[in-house]
């Protein structure tokens, strides 16, 4: 079975600064990976990679889609393929309106686009209300909604989500996996990286941990949770190595 | 003469003058929107699509309406190769720069135009004449003046239906807001760039078909439509498109006003009075909304 997404042995640069070291990762298709890390670690920088947002990255690596090489390749194509990317901070179009943004976002198709717009009304009932409004007069939580759904109407294969629930209140955070959830049993494959390691861990099927530019644990949701280095520094769990850890854990992040 | 009984006539003319100013303006504003370029060389690029215009209309014995139609198709060219073989190639551009590039091709087109054409002014004929008038309410209204008017709210209708309706126009807009994530939608950037400048350039060869006729076609026939289209575009905020249009017609016609009731001689420097005015008072200007452009 060949992975949805393949990223090998992956570097980045902004500039002198190195922000990927080595990454690799496999995305089966159909489940929730989970990509969890610190501030900083280079989660950010491996989405935008893959999207091909950064210029002349990545420097070393390669990156599969569906076994297809896309590194190196143009933004757009590489969304047309089948990958839609929501970003950190939503970056809906503000200076349009709520239904523009969802049509926009299936800007490449040729097809009709009526159902997937009751599809994303059923997900996200406030967008319908409020279609006509320009989206940056929108809540962060109805952005966040409004960036999922545009994200959704070019009917993507596979979704990358970086942090959603940043920012938002904890029921609109609930909300959202609830719908994250829903979109991926309807058959999208997701790429989560979340700060809110609880919350990302309760709905994926798999999870990854980065540290300063290189993924240093991988397996099942359970098998991250259960990892004493995860409850500690990602899940707040107290353990007895508590005191020392976190000392390590500090000196860690001092060297990078 | 009858002071007040004169401003209708004082207002019209104003207003024929401006509707130029504004499509001038609407160029500028779209490319500036799109590409944060100034296009200095906006005015002279509707010069040299006007004389494209002429030469089929003269030399190559086009009906009028077919040779107008070249004209623009030119002006489309001329824009997205401006586009695609100067400004595309800055890489990592200042404003300064690019500014520099535009007034790079305003010299290019404008040596170009004065080499080819020389210096000799001549008329563009069309099929109306300056002498065919209407009197409305005694106002003297030409049909010249009718049809620039006419043309130019046309044009500028037909802009914002483009805009606001199609989906080329959608996606000009989201890639005027936010570049990068236009391109996660799939949208080719780069070809809406390109588009923009032939927009442009073709709303600004309208203009420059319409001052033609008026004045006559030679290579400084643009200078003063351009300063004042720009002049128009600031007032407007330089962003915004209705401002634009709005800004054109009023500088248009505080001109004529001023021209007309205190001096000639100054006529043309009363709208840059005026704008220096607007930038101590709202230096967004006129129309402009708290516009936040993404990088
Ligand atoms: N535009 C940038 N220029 C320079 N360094 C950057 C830039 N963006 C991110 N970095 C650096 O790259 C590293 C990874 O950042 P990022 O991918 O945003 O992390 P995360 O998303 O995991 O918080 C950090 O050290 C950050 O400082
Ligand atoms: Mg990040």
């Amino acid at each position: 079975m060949t992975s949805l997404l393949r990223v090998e042995n992956v570097d980045t640069y902004y500039g002198l600064i190195q922000a990927l070291r080595g990454a690799s990762l496999e995305v089966q298709a159909g489940g929730i990976v989970a990509l969890l890390g610190a501030n900083g670690a280079g989660k950010t920088t491996l989405l935008k990679t893959v999207m091909g947002l950064l210029e002349d990255q990545p420097d070393k690596g390669e990156i599969f889609f569906d076994g297809q090489p896309i590194h190196g390749r143009e933004t757009e194509d590489i969304a047309r393929r089948g990958i839609a990317y929501v970003p950190e901070g939503r970056e809906v179009f503000r200076e349009l309106t709520v239904m523009e943004n969802l049509k926009i976002g299936a800007y490449a198709r040729r097809d009709a686009i009526g159902e997937d717009l009751e599809g994303i009304f059923r997900y996200f009932p406030r967008l319908l209300e409020r279609r006509d409004q320009w989206a940056g007069t929108l809540s962060g939580g109805e952005q966040q909604m409004l960036a999922i759904g545009r994200a959704l109407m070019s009917r993507p294969r596979l979704l990358l989500l970086d942090e959603p629930s940043l920012g938002l209140s904890p029921l609109l955070v609930q909300e959202i996996f609830d719908i994250v959830k829903s979109i991926n049993t309807d058959g999208v494959t997701i790429l989560l990286v979340e700060q809110n390691a609880r919350m990302a861990l309760s709905v994926a099927s798999r999870a990854l941990v980065m540290e300063r530019g290189r993924f240093v644990l991988e397996g099942s949701a359970e098998e991250v949770a259960a990892d004493p280095d995860v409850q500690e520094f990602y899940l707040g769990l107290a353990t007895e190595e508590s005191v020392k850890g976190f000392k390590r854990y500090r000196r860690k992040k001092r060297w990078r | 003469m009858d002071i007040l009984g004169n401003l209708p006539q004082v207002l019209f003319s104003g207003l024929a003058a401006g509707s130029v100013y504004a499509l001038v303006a609407l160029a500028m504003v779209i490319i500036y929107r799109t590409t944060e370029v100034l296009n200095f060389a906006q005015g002279d690029m509707a010069m040299m699509s006007t004389y494209v215009g002429l030469g089929l209309l003269v030399a190559g014995g086009l009906p009028f309406f077919w040779a107008m139609l070249g004209a623009l198709a030119f002006a489309a060219a001329l824009g997205a190769f401006s586009e695609f073989a100067f400004l595309r190639r800055a890489k990592e551009p200042t404003v300064l720069g690019l500014i520099i590039i535009t007034l790079g091709i305003e010299m290019i087109v404008f040596g170009f135009a004065s080499w080819k054409w020389g210096g000799d002014p001549r008329d563009l004929p069309t099929p109306l004449s300056p002498a065919d008038v209407v009197v409305i309410g005694g106002v003297i209204m030409s049909y010249l003046e009718l049809a620039t008017i006419a043309i130019s709210a046309t044009t500028i209708s037909a802009l914002f239906l483009f805009l606001n309706r199609s989906k080329a126009g959608l996606a000009m807009r989201a890639t005027q807001q936010n570049r990068a994530v236009a391109r996660l939608m799939g949208i080719r950037v780069r070809r809406v760039e390109m588009g923009a400048w032939a927009l442009a350039a073709v709303i600004g060869g309208i203009a420059g078909l319409l001052v033609g006729p008026a004045t006559t076609v030679e290579p400084y026939m643009m200078w003063d439509p351009m300063m004042k289209g720009f002049a128009a575009a600031v007032l407007g905020g330089m962003t915004s498109l209705a401002g634009a249009a709005l800004g054109g017609a009023i500088i248009g016609i505080i001109e004529n006003l001023f021209g007309f009731y205190v001096s000639t001689a100054f006529k043309s420097v009363v709208p840059f009075a005026a704008i220096l005015l607007m930038l101590a008072i709202k230096p967004s200007g006129l129309l402009a909304r708290h516009y936040v452009k993404k990088v």
